[in-house]
């Protein structure tokens, strides 16, 4: 990889003052899509900020029907807290199933959820779930974060802090995935909330994760697998590569989405 | 250059090493630590799976100035003396390797998932074995052997008391 300069601040206006003061500075929450991209030199930050030290960015709180969890949290953090396996299930159970176990130990929901891989997890249960993403300055709806493929609403030398969910009444995550990579090559969340229905769909889009308004409103009237059997997925909107053309991958949206309404809790 | 110190296999080490120095570089290339495989180079592949803080990571994907007061267990510390830990007498037993290869990260993650699944009281079934697995390829033996080896060994762990593991 290209030479950086690491730093570790232990408060969050160090961290941002440390990403202001260099042109080229990236946050290091995890480093496990990071690091690989920085090897392959796609990626070249001039510095490196780790937030891992920042102590209120660790840690998951559950009050009431409401699930903070911190950016720098591990996935495996969350895939064993007890209040989140109890409070959303269907979040935990993402969490358990990102990349393997190692990964895990080292991944952050701060981090999958700023890079917005096109085919990564956390993004389908943040829009899937109408989460809200809190940074160091201002707090953005999740249907207002994501910005297409690697694109978000976060504005330059700006720190996400915490993700926080709201409990629906069920949902589930379901996805098909690359055995190398352990990417969703399809992941469809659903959840059935007080505001009608939500469907977020990752590793299809040509464009990252959408929602799918077609299901949503069929599983709004009726919250039920065979709801959203008429629902067209569009073949133009998909992403298309030696994994899966773009057929192939509509197809898979409709029998994840089945498959996770059918498995909802 | 940074001054990193991490105690690896309970030895305390320090090393002036580039920031962009990865964890398997510095056990490798610092320590003369080679037990440490790299395969891929791309988080995939588990050969090079140690432990930092009790946890399996993949070394090949960690900075080592980022563990700068980490405790980190290799493959080289977890025998006692000239006593082979459970893990590797089990995989030496039922044949769990034939490279030998993957052998140094499958053994590590095969400690990992035990010590873990003792501490939450969940059965580690073989087909959680093969789940938990999934982050560390082997191209020569077709896992039979690897899944035999952990299931021995965790049941030899599961009477020993979890600190003797690591």
């Amino acid at each position: 990889m290209y030479p950086t300069t690491y730093h570790k601040p232990a408060s969050l206006s160090d961290a941002a003052a440390a990403l202001s003061a260099s042109d080229e500075a990236m946050v290091l929450a995890g480093g496990q899509t990071l690091l690989p991209t920085m090897k392959q030199r796609l990626a070249s930050p001039s510095a490196l900020v780790d937030i891992r030290a920042i102590p209120e960015l660790r840690g998951i709180t559950v009050s009431g029907a409401t699930v903070t969890i911190g950016a720098a949290t591990t996935h495996a953090e969350v895939a064993g807290h007890h209040g989140v396996q109890q409070t959303i299930p269907a979040l935990a159970c993402l969490a358990a199933g990102i990349g393997d176990p190692a990964v895990r130990h080292m991944g952050t929901i701060g981090g999958s959820v700023a890079n917005n891989d096109p085919a990564a997890d956390y993004p389908a249960a943040v829009l899937g779930l109408g989460a809200t993403v809190v940074t160091n300055t201002r707090e953005i709806a999740a249907d207002d974060f994501f910005e297409g493929m690697f694109a978000t609403a976060l504005d330059e030398g700006e720190i996400i802090t915490a993700i926080r969910f709201e409990a629906p009444k069920r949902a589930a995550y379901m996805k098909f995935r690359n055995p190398a990579s352990r990417y969703a090559i399809v992941g469809v969340f659903v959840a059935e909330t007080d505001a009608g229905a939500r469907v977020a769909v990752t590793g299809a889009g040509a464009d990252g994760v959408f929602r799918h308004s077609g299901m949503e409103a069929a599983l709004s009237a009726s919250f039920a697998p065979e709801a959203i059997d008429g629902c067209e997925v569009g073949e133009g909107d998909m992403a298309s590569d030696i994994h899966a053309s773009a057929a192939y991958r509509a197809h898979l949206v409709t029998v994840m989405a089945r498959r996770a309404v059918a498995g909802a809790v | 250059m940074t001054k990193v110190t991490m105690t690896v296999n309970g030895r305390p080490q320090t090393r002036d090493v580039p920031d962009t120095t990865l964890l398997s570089d510095f056990l490798r290339e610092e320590l003369r630590l080679t037990g440490t495989h790299v395969g891929c180079d791309t988080s995939q592949c588990g050969a090079c799976v140690v432990h930092v803080d009790g946890r399996a990571v993949k070394a090949c994907t960690a900075l080592a100035v980022a563990l700068d007061g980490a405790e980190v267990t290799t493959i080289e510390g977890i025998a006692q003396g000239k006593e082979l830990h459970p893990m590797q007498t089990a995989f030496n037993d039922h044949h769990g390797l034939q490279c030998g290869f993957c052998t140094p990260g499958m053994i590590m993650t095969g400690i990992d998932m035990v010590e873990r699944y003792k501490a939450s009281g969940l059965p580690l079934t073989e087909e959680a074995i093969r789940h938990e697995l999934e982050g560390n390829i082997c191209r020569c033996t077709g896992y039979h052997n690897i899944v035999r080896a952990i299931e021995d060994a965790a049941q030899k762990m599961q009477a020993a008391p979890a600190a003797a593991a690591e």
